[in-house]
Formats: structure tokens, sequence, C-alpha cells
């Protein structure tokens, strides 16, 4: 063990920053969660309800949107977590004592992730109106709240883990066989001496490449097959995308996380270093995607690193068309992302891949 | 045997950090020669063979392989190379006949299976096709791997100690069947530690420290080191060889089963040396034939002088 520094290093260096990473980037209770606020009412109450959510550490407004059209656009790319809807005359009815309903729509595809939020905004509501109340109005501060909050789970309405955790297992299974077996691949032709016998063929490195991914894509949809079936029949997973779509979606995300594989194999000596990598690669992708925890819970920082992952762009594009029915346009961006992801990871492997045994 | 160049370098040196692996090194090789790669263990001959065929670039040098330049047409001297690993470098858990149809797609064979079947039958691994190259014997994984290197039909066959650990009768398949590659046409580079199997070649080369110090045909070699040899048979052979070691004229005494074998750079030194030895009742002194390998431990003995 002495002779190889490098899996010695990352046998300790690895840990210690890993604790260090999830010790602080990991924390159940999102705040800062975006919201669209579409007020329809523009009365001394609802500014000083809107003003109330900017000053919480939960919300941020992210949005206001003018149309239904425009709000659902944003609730189902993701882009908000709530949608407040003040109604027109939501303040007339108030002073009339008529406790009007302040519609809350809420992206419950991860029904931890609102859950305080949610709990908050009652008592933030109730807080901010009271004080404007005040006056001849001061009777309406009565227990009963002022208001009543009507909140619409959009996508997951019984807010059932499952079918959060189901899809989001699929991104992750893809993950760390993808990686671990192309990282396997192109070592194990140097650990047994059939890289001299490779290389003195003619054979470009792109060939290589692609002669090592094709295979496991394939390998890669089977799994797929596998949990999809199990998602539907066993979990009850709701399927309202398109399967087709998913299964283009994978062909790119599949390949990227083949080519971190193949990127690996190249930097590694041996098969233990490689599988040291590309753990150390899965690791932060679990942690930091969404899967486990939250992403918007995780500070600014580490939802920036969380970003870099190609598994975090495929929760999203996963949970997207599965339980909210996205088409092409919504997850268009997260899929290019991964393109990118994947065309870097490529060419950082033919930069790295040696053409001798030098 | 004359005629165009296969192999023309010169001036290749190739270190590995502070070693010296190869230095200012260089070989004219002609078509359709068999050319003997000799030295000790740690000599260069792999590095050499590496830095011939684009596995490594030499640190500098020149030439031409095939007519295509070493340092920047490598790619096109690949595809004419068949290179015989040292050690076993084919897939362990494939068959015989899926390593040869691997091997055909790498090259980007057309009409792949039928140069799989020809190949198979020309090296007589038809019957065992189906079996797992991880699980052939020495021998068989020789011509295994002889096989995967001629596929292609390669003008220039680089053999890297091809017959380590293989049974004399092996061996001298595995020579017949490259007298006939070399017969038509292929030119054939093979580096052995076997003074039979050097002698088997049309020319070699012997290499030391990264040095090349001399190459030729065999006999030339051997006449051209002017080394004489007596043997001599008879008893107590330990204190006789101590004994004629420390006699000048008397470069080497090595004991062959019953004889000792007298050998001397200076015939002349050496027979004065001997002759009161000669005489000497219960010895039988014969002229003895120099060997290769006595020329080669000269060599070898030479050229650590020179390094120390
Ligand atoms: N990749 C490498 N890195 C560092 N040193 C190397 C490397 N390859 C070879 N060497 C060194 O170069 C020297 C020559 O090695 P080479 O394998 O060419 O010898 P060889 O003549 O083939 O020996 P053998 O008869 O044992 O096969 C050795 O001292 C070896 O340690
Ligand atoms: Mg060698």
């Amino acid at each position: 063990m002495r002779r190889d520094r490098l899996t010695f290093a990352m046998m300790v260096g690895v840990p210690v920053m890993q604790l260090l990473l999830f010790g602080f980037a990991i924390n159940a209770d999102p705040r800062g969660l975006p919201v669209a606020v579409m007020s329809a009412d523009q009365s001394e109450f609802s500014r000083s309800f809107v003003a109330a959510l900017e000053n919480s550490e939960y919300f941020r407004i992210a949005n206001y949107p003018e149309t239904e059209v425009e709000a659902d656009r944003l609730l189902r790319v993701g882009a908000v977590q709530f949608v407040i809807n003040i109604p027109e005359d939501f303040s007339r009815e108030l002073m009339r004592g008529a406790r009007p309903s302040l519609l809350v729509e809420v992206d419950a595809t991860d029904p931890a992730a609102a859950s305080n939020a949610l709990a908050t905004l009652q008592v933030l509501g109730n807080r901010a109106l009271n004080h404007d109340l005040d006056g001849p109005l001061q009777d309406l501060r009565a227990t009963p709240p002022p208001f009543e909050l009507v909140v619409h789970r959009r996508y997951n309405e019984e807010g059932i883990t499952q079918y959060n955790i189901v899809p989001g297992l699929m991104g992750v299974v893809l993950t760390m066989t993808m990686v671990i077996m192309t990282s396997l691949a192109v070592t194990r032709e140097t650990e047994r001496g059939t890289m001299e016998s490779l290389l003195a063929t003619p054979v470009t490195p792109l060939e290589v490449m692609i002669g090592k991914i094709v295979p496991y894509i394939l390998v890669g949809y089977v799994q797929v097959a596998l949990i999809l079936i199990a998602a539907k029949f066993i979990f009850g997973v709701p399927m309202e995308g398109s399967l087709l779509l998913l299964s283009l979606v994978l062909i790119v995300f599949v390949a990227a996380n083949l080519a971190v594989g193949f990127t690996f194999s190249t930097l590694a000596g041996n098969q233990l270093q490689a599988m040291q990598m590309a753990f150390f690669f899965f690791l932060p992708s679990l942690l930091l995607s969404g899967f486990m925890f939250p992403f918007r819970g995780m500070p600014l920082w580490a939802q920036w690193l969380g970003e870099v992952f190609p598994l975090t762009h495929f929760l999203r594009v996963v949970r997207g068309i599965l339980l909210k029915g996205n088409g092409v346009a919504d997850i268009a961006a997260e899929t290019g992302y991964m393109a990118l992801f994947l065309i870097v990871a490529s060419t950082l492997a033919m930069l790295r891949y040696r053409r001798t045994l030098d | 045997m004359n005629g165009e160049l296969v192999i023309d370098v010169e001036g290749m040196s190739k270190s590995f950090g502070p070693h010296k692996v190869v230095n200012n090194f260089g070989i004219q090789v002609p078509k359709g020669c068999i050319y003997g790669f000799l030295g000790p263990n740690g000599s260069g001959k792999t590095t050499t063979i590496r830095l011939l065929c684009g596995l490594l670039t030499p640190d500098a040098g020149s030439g031409t392989c095939l007519g295509y330049d070493v340092i920047h047409e490598t790619d096109l001297i690949k595809r004419q190379v068949g290179y015989m690993t040292q050690r076993f470098s084919l897939y362990d858990d494939l068959s015989i006949e899926e390593n040869l149809t691997f091997v055909g797609r790498m090259y980007g064979m057309a009409d792949r299976a039928a140069k799989v079947t020809d190949t198979l039958e020309r090296l007589g691994l038809v019957a065992r096709r189906k079996q797992l190259a991880g699980t052939l014997s020495g021998g068989w994984k020789q011509r295994l791997a002889l096989a995967s290197c001629i596929m292609h039909a390669p003008k220039l066959l680089l053999l890297d100690e091809p017959t380590a650990g293989v049974d004399p009768q092996a061996r001298r398949d595995f020579w017949d069947q490259i007298h006939i590659l070399a017969d038509q046409g292929l030119t054939i580079l093979v580096s052995t530690h076997y003074m039979d199997e050097a002698e088997r070649c049309h020319q070699i080369a012997y290499i030391a420290y990264g040095e090349l110090l001399v190459h030729g045909p065999v006999g030339e070699i051997v006449a051209g080191s002017g080394i004489a040899t007596w043997s001599v048979e008879g008893k107590d052979q330990i204190s006789l060889a101590s004994e004629l070691r420390h006699l000048t004229g008397v470069d080497r005494v090595t004991a062959f089963g019953r004889s000792l074998h007298v050998s001397g750079i200076d015939a002349a030194a050496l027979e004065t040396a001997i002759a009161p030895y000669q005489i000497r009742p219960g010895l039988t002194w014969t002229r003895g034939e120099t060997s290769l390998e006595d020329v080669f431990i000269h060599l070898m003995s030479q050229a650590t002088d020179n390094i120390q």
C-alpha cells in the first residue's frame, strides 16, 4: 500500500473532503424556496403579505406571472416551488370578514421539500395581515385566521414519497453502475496487458471509447426497463409523460455517465483506483443531486456544485416526465446541460487517452 | 534477401526517468529476413520493439519502418505490423475464435469470418477453436498469439520472446512456421534468449544496456569475435577449472557436462597458456567450436567492464 500513493491519498483525502462537504451542505429543511405570486388584488393587504413572504427565510419571490398559463409553466418546469394566487377581491372580502381563500399551488413531487414551508405560510399570513388589521378592523384579528389557505398539491396529491424516490432511483442506479463499469473497462485492459495489443492495432481512441460505451448503453436500458416495470406495477408510480421521450433523454444521461467512467479509467493506474474515483463521483452525485435531500435545502455553493452532476439534471427530467407530464420544451434545458456534460467528459477522455505506453 | 530495407532506423534513444534504456540504436533489416534480437534481461529489447511499432515515442532518432516514418506515421505502420507481446495479451475469457474475430475487427478487416477460418487452419487451431484462451497451455497460447498477429497479413512481424516457456517440439514447430512466413516475403524481428533459435535467424543483433554491441549473420559474428575454444575432459574438474582460470590468455572456463570449455580472445596466447596442461596425463584436449553463447558471454563481460 505504501507503493500505491494515489490509492492511499484517496483513502484518507476522500472521506475528509466528503465529511466537510456534506456536513455543511446537507440540510433537510429547505429555505429560500422560489415562489411565483399571482396577485389580482392590488391592496395594502396583499402587498404586506408579499412583503412578509420576502422577509421570511423560507420563501423567495422569483416571479410575478401575468397569466395562469405562465404560472403553470413555471411550476411544471420546476422554476418555482409554489404559486400563490391572491384573488381579485381578497382585501374586500377580508375586510368584510368573509375569510377569503388564498390559493397555493405546490410542486409536491418531493413531499419533504415543501412541508415545512407550507406550515410557515399560514402563520406568516396571519401575522402580516393582523398587523394591517388595526383600528376599526381590529375585530377581524380573531382566531380563526382571517383568511383560508387552500393548498393544492400538484403532481403528487397524496404526497407519496415513492413517487419521488422510485424515478430518482433510476438515475442513481444508472450513475452507479455505468460509471463503475466503464471506469473498470479500460483499466482492466491495462492490468491484464491486453492494452498493449490493442494499442498496436490501428484503432483510434474514439473507436475504443465507442466500443466500450455502446454495450453498456444497452445494459442501461435493460436496467431502466426493469425499474420502470417495478415502478408501475409495484409502486404504482404515475407515468404522465411520454416514455419515448424519456428513453431519448436516457441515451444522453447514460452516455454522459459512461464518458465519466471512461475518463476515470484513463486516469487510474489500476482497478482499485478506478473504483475509488467512481465512488468519488458517485457519492456527491447521490447527496447533492436532490435525490437524498431536497436540492433547495442546500446552501447556494452546494447547489452550484450539485448542478455539475448529470444526475441532478436527470432527476428533474425523469420526475418531470413521469410525474408532471413534461414535454420536449420543458426538459430541453436540462437535457442540453447533460449533453454539454457529455461533450466535455468525452473530450477530456479523448485528451487523456494515451495511444502509446509511455 | 537483399534489396529494400523494411526497417531502417538510426539514433533511436529512449529514457525512463534517469535510465537510458535504449541508447543511440540503429538497425537495418532487409525484406524477408529473420532478424534475431538478443541480449540479457533488461537490456532494452522489448523497449526497442515498442519503439519500432509506435507504442513508445522515442526521445531521439529517426528512420523508416516499411517505408513510413517511425515518428510521424505510426498509424500507417500499425496497419502492416503484427506485434506479439512478451506477455500473453489476448482476452482470457474469449475463445480462440472470438479472440481472432476481435482482432479482425480492430483492424477493420472485411470478410472477417473467412480470414479467421483461414488463420485457424494455417496454425492448426481448428480443433480447439471454441476453447477459452485462458485455459490454453503456454504453447497453445503462443500459437494463438502468433495467429492473431499474422491474421491481417502484415508485412513485418515483431515477436517479443515468442517461445519463452514453450517445449522444444513446439518451439521447433514455431520456428518452422516462422521460416515459412519469411519465405512468403514477411520480414520478422524476433527477440529470444535461446541460442539455438538465434542460430536459426538469418541475422542477429546483440544488445546490452541499451547499446547495440554486434550485429550480422551468426557465422560472421562467431568468426569475427576471434575467440578460440578448446575443450578438455578429465578428472577433478573443479580444481582444474580454477587453475586454468588464472592463466593469462584464458578468458573463460565454463563447465559443459563432463567437459570444460576453455576459451580466449587470442588463439595463440590461449595455446601457449594451455600447453603445459596438454601433456598432463589423464586430460584429453580437443579443439572445440566457439559457440554463439561464448561470444555473447564474452561481449557481456566486456560491456560490463565498459560500464564500470
Ligand atoms: N515503462 C517503463 N518505465 C520504467 N522503466 C521501464 C519501463 N519499461 C522498461 N523499463 C526499464 O527498461 C529496461 C529495459 O527493459 P526491457 O523490457 O526493454 O528489457 P528486455 O530486454 O525486454 O528484458 P527481458 O529480456 O527481461 O524481456 C529495464 O531496466 C526496465 O526496468
Ligand atoms: Mg522483454
